[in-house]
């Protein structure tokens, strides 16, 4: 492998570690508050790849992108309401299958109204042009991902450490009835962060399916779990450990399809969740957590 | 009721069974429809009471039922299939010169299908089961999706046939193989229940803290539960090569997964008879439910809603109605008795008390 070669991996597994930073966000805000794995997170990124085919089929670039965001994070707010707030004092196990049921939904909501075909995602202006520099060629999105990522993650970071809405939520995901008697709203707290998770897939949503050039029902699925992973890997309720498990994960499958070795990029995901619990099960970034009893 | 009354009861509800089995049997052709239903059904009730075991009784989250069918049905297919006929099956690269020779009965290829399961969960379970029970379900939801790509990876074409999938496996002779396999595995599983490691696996499923105050060694029970569920999970899926006939990669997908996940909540989770007779329903229900997906015209008017994929929307709406507000399912916790049955007959003719509880009443 040559250097050009190399650098030019890198660049597109950057890219790609990228979008899974911004829809791992999600799952470690979601699972620092409610301790839930939102498996239907990988599939609200899914759909927001169908708003996006419909509404860049009939409106500008500047009004169709906001038209998409605004519109997963309705459905994730609506999500939230309708299948996990009723069951906020149920058994933990009732509301993840809860969560696996609204996933199950969503993809075959999807393949009933869309048809299982992939379907060709459309060209948003500027993000595939292509730049070239010296060998190395990639497009607008390729380089935009990375720098949105981190200002994106910037920008959480700022939210949780200094407005108030963060510390209500760092209250809330250190300990819930504490929060709650305190006069924290907590329906409002979960609301916003399921909200800020949607955005972020919604933001992710675009720049991974524009990479992809297509959206089938069941393309958020995989994507969704090793997003998970990568979270895992961070450190869970750390976000900028998701981001650093998004990029490892990202940098790390695209090397191994390079290498030849495509039939094991998502395997690898996985051995590398069991060997992280092996050697540091909190992840990179993540706080050792105290058992209560 | 008496336990003479009891026993005269289970004597009559085993004969009506056998007798219906029986005819089944002997007009094969005319009901080969309803066989494979009957056959499917009590194949996933043997997945589903094994999940339950882990889920519904131990408290651990586990999600990798796919996966070890998978291996399971790999197992007995590439043990099972006849020699002669591999050369035929393997089409493109041939099979693995060591493993054409070999070919085994079904019954030591089923068990040796549930042993490999039960390695891998161990493999699993050691590392992740250490850590709070939430991972468990990513390492397992995971790792079956490892094992499906593993399994159509063109690496491995000499063994498993990559993605071009494995047929001429044999065939169930009658339907008696798989109802008598199927009801030895559940029958041991419960006897597992309420044995002493039962109780402590429902001690560790209602409080762990407490549990282990008590002795319970956690790591090693839920070891214990998750690598006997998964055994079991394995031996369903031999079956399953078996009723099947011809299997491939696809067959694994997640969606098993949650099919076995749906049964278990249905049926409720912490109830072996739940989990038969949601296995049922729900083998059943996809069938009655085929007519959502042809067109549907009512006088000269076109319902719109009705065209393909619409039952699969109402099979997931169904499974969130169950989830959110019948969490307990069928049966709750509870088990299958004949006062429950007959108090639950009571209550709906005379109507005079509120159907609370239903069937699961009587204890």
């Amino acid at each position: 492998m040559s250097l050009a070669t190399f650098l030019q991996h890198c660049l597109t597994g950057i890219s790609l570690g990228g979008a899974y930073a911004l829809i791992a966000i999600g799952y470690t805000m979601v699972y620092g508050i409610l301790r839930l794995i939102n498996f239907a997170h990988g599939d609200l990124f899914m759909i927001a790849g169908y708003l996006m085919i419909f509404t860049l089929a009939d409106f500008p670039w500047y009004i169709a992108i906001p038209i998409v965001l605004i519109g997963t994070v309705v459905i994730g707010i609506v999500i939230e309401r309708l299948a996990y707030k009723p069951l906020r004092s149920a058994p933990r196990m009732s509301i993840m299958i809860s969560a696996i049921g609204v996933s199950l939904l969503l993809q075959n909501l999807a393949t009933y109204l869309f048809t299982a075909l992939p379907r060709g995602y459309p060209e948003i202006p500027y993000l595939k042009r292509i730049y070239q520099f010296g060998p190395l060629s990639a497009s607008f999105v390729t380089f935009l991902t990375p720098i949105l990522t981190m200002a994106l993650v910037f920008l959480m970071v700022m939210m949780i450490n200094k407005t108030k809405i963060g510390m209500a939520m760092r209250a809330v995901s250190k300990d819930y009835e504490t929060a709650e008697i305190m006069g924290i709203k907590i329906n409002s707290v979960v609301s916003f962060t399921f909200a800020i998770g949607s955005l972020l897939a919604g933001i992710g949503s675009i720049l991974y399916f524009t990479d992809r050039m297509s959206v089938n029902p069941f393309s958020g699925s995989l994507p969704g779990l090793k997003c998970f992973v990568a979270a895992v890997l961070g450190g869970i309720g750390s976000i900028p450990g998701a981001m650093i498990g998004g990029f490892i994960l990202g940098i790390g499958e695209t090397f191994l399809v390079a290498l030849g070795f495509s039939t094991f990029s998502d395997a690898f995901t996985f051995i590398l969740l069991i060997v992280m619990l092996l050697v540091k099960p909190t992840g990179l970034f993540g706080e050792k957590a105290t058992e209560k009893v | 009721m008496k336990k003479s009354t009891k026993t005269l009861f289970n004597i009559i509800a085993v004969s009506i069974i056998l007798a219906m089995l029986i005819f089944l049997e002997l007009n094969k052709r005319k009901y080969s429809y309803d066989i494979s239903i009957i056959e499917r059904s009590i194949i996933y009730a043997v997945a589903a009471v094994a999940m339950n075991l882990t889920n519904g009784f131990t408290g651990l989250f586990s999600l990798g039922q796919a996966g070890f069918m998978a291996i399971g049905a790999y197992t007995v297919a590439i043990l099972t299939i006849p020699v002669e006929a591999r050369a035929g099956v393997f089409y493109v690269t041939g099979m693995n010169e060591f493993l054409s020779k070999i070919e085994l009965p079904f019954i030591p290829a089923l068990l040796l299908g549930g042993f490999f399961a039960a390695v891998l969960a161990g493999l699993i379970g050691i590392p992740v089961l250490r850590l709070k029970s939430d991972y468990l379900a990513i390492a397992t939801l995971g790792f079956s999706e490892i094992i499906r790509s593993i399994i159509a990876s063109p690496q491995l074409n000499m063994i498993t046939n990559g993605s071009y999938g494995l047929k001429k496996i044999p065939r169930f002779p009658s339907i008696f193989v798989p109802m008598i396999l199927c009801s030895l595995c559940i029958l041991i599983i419960v006897m597992l229940i309420n044995s002493s490691y039962g109780r402590a696996f429902k001690a560790i499923r209602e409080d762990e803290t407490a549990a282990e105050a008590m002795g319970i060694n956690l790591f090693r029970h839920k070891l214990t539960s998750f690598m006997i569920s998964s055994f079991f999970t394995g031996i369903a899926g031999g079956l399953l090569a078996s009723y099947m006939g011809t299997i491939d990669s696809g067959t694994f997908k997640i969606t098993l997964t949650y099919d076995i996940l749906l049964i278990m909540v249905l049926g409720g989770m912490g109830s072996v008879t739940g989990s038969i007779l949601g296995s049922f329903l729900v083998t059943a229900g996809r069938e009655w439910l085929r007519f959502f997906d042809q067109p549907l015209t009512l006088g000269s008017w076109q319902v719109p809603l009705f065209r393909t994929g619409f039952r699969m929307v109402v099979f997931s709406i169904l499974l969130m109605i169950v989830v959110l507000f019948y969490s307990k399912g069928l049966m709750g916790s509870k088990e299958f008795s004949w006062e429950g049955l007959l108090g639950f007959f009571k209550n709906l003719f005379t109507r005079k008390q509120k159907l609370n509880g239903g069937v699961s009443n009587g204890k």
